[in-house]
């Protein structure tokens, strides 16, 4: 049940993405959740598109195996779907009883969809082909600079980290308290609202409980071996650019600049 | 209430390249009454394999039936499954929740829909099954010892009356003395209430005294399924999968290396100390007669 959140979770495979310099993938993902937030074109979503197929095909991450990962984001989709469907004002195409739709509320709700895909879908390949750790060294060297003005750069990595290699554990966790409470006939299913909140009491208690233990695990075996933050640390495998992380870098660039001009060029719809 | 696994196969994460055949072809049948071990290394599929017992995870390929029907059909009610299969996890004291004990063990009978009087009945029933004095009944969970709140996690179990009761790896973690006394109170529980009683464990020392079956799991196959006396023979095959047979069957075996005329089907310390005692016995009257 919970295995199916691919969110977040990272997928072993041999492919270039996988081997690119996790500070490219960073910055390529913010890039490309910008880029998606600053046109509003059909023909820049096109691109879009196509940019993000291309890299997913290059990943080597099976296609269904993220569309499951989105599954779980789905509801929430709709909710935001449907508000600007039928809240925004203009002109009516359809009426509904009560609601309208309008042109522009219509335009706004595929826009808002795509653009919400297009996001998940895009960082997921960061972290589907990034391990956490790539990702907290990527981005600790990426704000390295901030340093200066008494950022504590390392710590905020450090407990990225953390969090990120907690995710798949309480998952478990999750599962497996989950199973031991259905075992003794626990319904999380049926039921209201309220019902179904106060069900997830036995799932969530022993769930923070068990967080607890292991943060306090992780304390101490931390300090057991002297672990003291950021200042004079070495990495035992430090980033390097290499050239394919250049190529990428071209390639990004080279995709910025043909979803602008399409955008910007091609009439749109 | 017999279980019949026909052929059930348990394949993680299918269609992926991280595909794990867990289950591989498994048929047992499991009769009333019987007291079981289920034996193997980690990772040999116990743990999947008992989740099948109560539903909690379907055969990939494979039927499981539970009094003749298949509890894969559509309709077959799942909870009243889970209520006559108790399932006891590893480490059960983790799925306690609530602010007292007693409540805390009503949470199974409470979701079967009894009536109050009812559930407290059973729950009460079963904090004494598992031999926890009164005087903790009220107070939190996590107040108690490790050996405290396992007992306390499977009256959680017993409170439903299941019939058969699945308990996966009850001692670990524990001390000798919380494991010796876990392990007793679950044998008395057994010849009190007589129900059908699965044990899995990785530790032959551990089920041999107990159980009157043993099933040997490896990589997700059944490898023995026999009396113990009969499985602990196989102990050089049981060696190569990273298992064991019970201390003292070495014992008596290097016994009997030396030259000394020992029964080697001992499984207890004192099997083991009538079968010296009686080979002394022997020599000690052989000697007499010269």
């Amino acid at each position: 049940m919970l295995r199916d959140i691919t969110l977040g979770q990272y997928y072993q495979a041999d492919s270039v993405i996988h081997r690119l310099d996790p500070r490219v993938k960073l910055g390529t993902t913010i890039l490309f959740i910008i880029s998606l937030f600053v046109f509003d074109d059909f023909w820049g979503y096109v691109v879009a598109a196509i940019f993000l197929a291309f890299v997913v095909q290059l990943s080597k991450v099976p296609f269904r195996f993220m569309v499951k990962g989105m599954k779980s984001i789905v509801f929430l989709l709709s909710i935001t779907v449907l508000f600007n469907l039928f809240l925004t004002p203009g002109e009516p195409i359809v009426n509904i009883w009560k609601l309208t739709i309008t042109k522009e509320g219509l335009r706004l709700a595929v826009l808002l969809a795509v653009r919400l895909g297009f996001l998940i879908m895009g960082s997921s390949v960061m972290t589907l082909t990034t391990t956490p750790n790539q990702l907290t060294d990527g981005l600790e060297k990426m704000l390295k600079p901030l340093g200066k003005i008494k950022v504590p750069v390392h710590e905020i990595a450090m407990m990225m980290s953390i969090a990120l290699r907690f995710i798949p554990i309480l998952m478990e966790e999750t599962d497996k308290i989950m199973k031991a409470q259905l075992a003794r006939c626990a319904d999380f299913e049926s039921g209201n609202l309220i019902k179904k909140a106060k069900s997830l009491v036995p799932l969530l208690v022993p769930l923070f409980i068990s967080a607890f233990r292991r943060a306090n695990d992780l304390a101490m075996a931390m300090e057991a071996r002297c672990y003291r933050g950021g200042e004079h640390r070495t990495k035992m495998k430090p980033l390097h650019y290499e050239k394919r992380d250049y190529i990428a870098y071209v390639i990004v660039v080279c995709y910025l600049v043909t979803a602008f001009a399409a955008a910007r060029l091609i009439p749109g719809l | 209430m017999p279980i019949i696994l026909d052929k059930v196969s348990h394949v993680y994460g299918e269609g992926t390249a991280m595909a794990v055949k867990a289950l591989d072809d498994i048929s047992i049948v499991i009769p009333d009454g019987q007291f079981i071990g289920l034996i193997g290394h980690t990772g040999s599929g116990k743990s999947t394999l008992i989740q099948h017992l109560n539903g909690l995870m379907k055969a990939t390929s494979g039927n499981v039936y539970f009094n003749g029907e298949d509890i894969d059909d559509e309709g077959f009610d799942k909870k009243m499954l889970r209520s006559k299969v108790g399932l006891v996890f590893q480490y059960p004291e983790h799925q306690l929740f609530e602010t007292d004990v007693f409540t805390d063990v009503c949470f199974g009978p409470k979701n079967l829909g009894l009536t109050k009087k009812e559930v407290e009945l059973r729950a009460y029933e079963a904090l004494k099954l598992v031999g926890l004095e009164d005087e903790y009944f009220y107070q939190s969970p996590f107040d108690l010892s490790g050996g405290q709140k396992r007992r306390v996690a499977i009256a959680g179990v017993l409170a439903m009356k299941p019939d058969v009761l699945v308990l996966d790896e009850p001692t670990a973690g524990l001390d000798p003395k919380g494991r010796d006394e876990i392990l007793e109170q679950i044998s008395r529980l057994k010849r009190e209430t007589g129900i059908t009683v699965i044990l899995v464990s990785h530790s032959m020392d551990d089920v041999a005294k107990y159980v009157d079956r043993i099933i040997v799991m490896n990589q997700g196959s059944v490898m023995y399924d026999d009396e113990p006396r009969e499985v602990f023979q196989h102990y050089r095959e049981l060696e190569q999968v990273g298992l064991a047979a019970p201390q003292i069957t070495y014992i008596m075996r290097e016994l009997q290396e030396r030259g000394y005329d020992v029964s080697d089907d001992v499984m207890t310390i004192e099997e083991a100390r009538k079968a010296i005692k009686d080979c002394f016995e022997k020599l000690a009257s052989l000697h007499r007669e010269r």
